[in-house]
């Protein structure tokens, strides 16, 4: 495919979203994705056609709604490599995810004394769950440090695992520095210490092929809304045998055997953490949105946002006056690139952004320990996606480079 | 909205070149006021002598609406009695909620200069963060 050919792909490819148009550049896809038709069309035929309470009524309808939502788990099973379909439960988002975790696998396997490393790099969803469940045992919480640029060094890994440490949470993409970490060599090293290691793939799971078999991740949370899928749908992945030992976290309808005044046992895995009805137009929609990537190919969708990132980031250093967060290297930032225009708050930079259409957020991204470590109080974020553009890029580019003299510099 | 309308000199200037943006000695009262949402922190600063603001200051980061609007602000409140400067306070967060009259912004002076906030939900919580930390600690003054 030549140059032009693949403009026209992306080009086709945007009309497949009906936000999407020249009116706006929408450069926050790290907080949410657009969704595209055939994800609307899912959600539309389910609820039209197929939606019933399943796992409860015995007629065809509520089967069929019952089916659906297994064939959706079994699709995202497949989507990141998990062995079984169980390993995979379904939750509202990342935050949801990291919660149950931290809440059950927490309460049986932490005590007194016990360590908790969670890198300084988490997004709030994965720091606070942690930290609460750490005071609540009594065990301690231990700080990752990644140097500036968001590498976590393996000195500083040995540094921080001890026998004494129990899990680890570390993010696969940082939603702020946009760094991969090398996970498959970091949970070899946790392993080795004779601990588990939590991935946050909230950032990576949308942009990259995750295969949880080959990082040998003991846990993996992401969120459907970031990648195309509606919002109210996320997933936990845990191994197996991690699960099957884990207390439910929410208890209720569908999550037990039997219950009685004295005696309750509750649901196999993954149903003992799926309490009350179930969202199954929203793990329909995810199974769209999967079907949709696929047929995009991960090839096409790095391919582009590298593409972007590259662009964006080459063209701040042009700009000037302008810090760029995290790595100099454009192959460091998975489509995210986090910056600070010098003497302009980022909500200023932000809001000028704004009003020229241009979408980027500002503020702390849920990342505060990030923001101290870093020394910045709170920065400016543009993240893309395979269906943003080159024209969409330089339009941000083109605003950006006014906003020092907007506000008189 | 035009952006420059937006972003007036008003703004501009008193976020560029603030005249109180500095540690007050020995202030009689101060209070920090935070803004969640997009990690605005001032702490408003007076000096209070019989019902009398004589002096006043901010110190603290934010977006230039913050910044400008405290520092006129400011501006406003030093020489005036306690009660005048909490009833500016209330016309400002009102004309930010657009339920002002025009001869009650005229009141205001510069400090109108920030009205067309109102139209931007995003950024009222800035334009109004310095008012409402005067009038958190002057209650009951
Ligand atoms: C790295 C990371 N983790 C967790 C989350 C939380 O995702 P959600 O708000 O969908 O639960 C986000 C997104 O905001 C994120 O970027």
């Amino acid at each position: 495919m030549n140059k032009e050919e693949k403009k026209d792909l992306i080009t086709n490819y945007r009309k497949l979203f009906p936000l999407l148009s020249d009116d706006i550049a929408y450069l926050d896809n790290a907080a949410t994705t657009q969704k595209p038709g055939v994800v609307l069309d899912a959600l539309k035929h389910y609820y039209e056609q197929d939606n019933a309470n399943p796992f409860r009524g015995v007629y065809d309808l509520s089967e069929r709604a019952t089916e659906l939502y297994e064939a959706a788990r079994g699709k995202v099973a497949g989507f990141i490599n998990a062995k079984y379909p169980e390993e995979i439960v379904f939750v509202r988002n990342a935050t949801e995810a990291l919660n149950l975790l931290a809440y059950s696998w927490c309460e049986d396997n932490l005590s007194e004394s016990d360590e908790v490393v969670v890198s300084v790099m988490e997004h709030h969803s994965d720091f606070l769950p942690w930290k609460y469940m750490a005071e609540k045992k009594g065990a301690r919480l231990v700080k990752l440090e990644p140097d500036q640029t968001g590498l976590i060094s393996d000195d500083a890994l040995e540094r921080t695992l001890s026998d004494k440490t129990r899990i680890v949470a570390l993010t696969h993409i940082s939603n702020v520095l946009g760094r991969k970490n090398d996970i498959k060599h970091i949970a070899g090293k946790v392993h080795a210490a004779g601990a588990l290691i939590s991935v946050d793939g909230a950032q990576s799971v949308p942009h990259t092929a995750v295969d949880v078999r080959d990082l040998d991740c003991d846990f993996l949370s992401f969120s459907g809304h970031k990648m195309f899928a509606p919002m109210g749908i996320g997933v936990l992945y845990g191994k197996r045998e991690h699960l099957e030992k884990m207390k439910p976290f929410l208890y209720g309808g569908e999550m037990i055997q039997t219950v009685h005044w004295d005696k309750v046992t509750y649901a196999e895995i993954p149903h003992r953490f799926e309490a009350g009805t179930v969202n199954v137009g929203g793990a329909v929609g995810l199974s769209a949105a999967i079907d949709f990537i696929n047929g995009i190919g991960w090839e096409t969708i790095e391919a582009q946002e590298e593409k972007l990132t590259k662009r964006a980031i080459l063209g701040i250093k042009d700009i000037g006056n302008i810090r760029l967060i995290g790595s100099d290297r454009p192959e460091d930032h998975k489509g995210i690139v986090t910056f600070c225009v010098e003497d302009v708050h980022p909500h200023d930079v932000a809001d000028i952004l704004g009003k020229a259409g241009v979408c980027i957020r500002a503020g702390h991204h849920c990342a505060q320990p990030l923001m101290d470590h870093l020394g910045v109080r709170s920065t400016c974020r543009a993240s893309f996606a395979f269906y943003n553009t080159e024209e969409e890029v330089d339009r941000f580019l083109t605003e950006l480079s006014k906003v020092r003299g907007l506000m008189g510099y | 909205m035009d952006i420059k309308r937006f972003y007036n000199e008003i703004v501009t200037d008193h976020n560029l070149h603030p005249l109180h943006k500095h540690p007050l000695e020995d202030p009689d009262i101060e209070l920090e006021g935070v803004n969640p949402s997009c990690g605005d922190e001032i702490t408003v600063q007076l000096k209070v002598k019989d019902g009398v603001i004589t002096d006043g200051s901010f110190i603290g980061d934010g977006c230039a609406v913050s910044q400008a609007s405290a520092d006129i602000m400011i501006d406003m409140v030093i020489g005036k009695k306690v009660e005048q400067a909490r009833h500016l306070a209330d016309i400002f967060i009102r004309m930010i909620k657009c339920e002002a009259t025009r001869e009650e912004i005229e009141e205001l002076r510069e400090a109108g200069a920030l009205e067309d906030i109102s139209h931007n939900p995003a950024r009222v919580k800035c334009a109004v963060l310095g008012w409402h930390t005067l009038d958190e600690m002057t209650k009951g003054m």
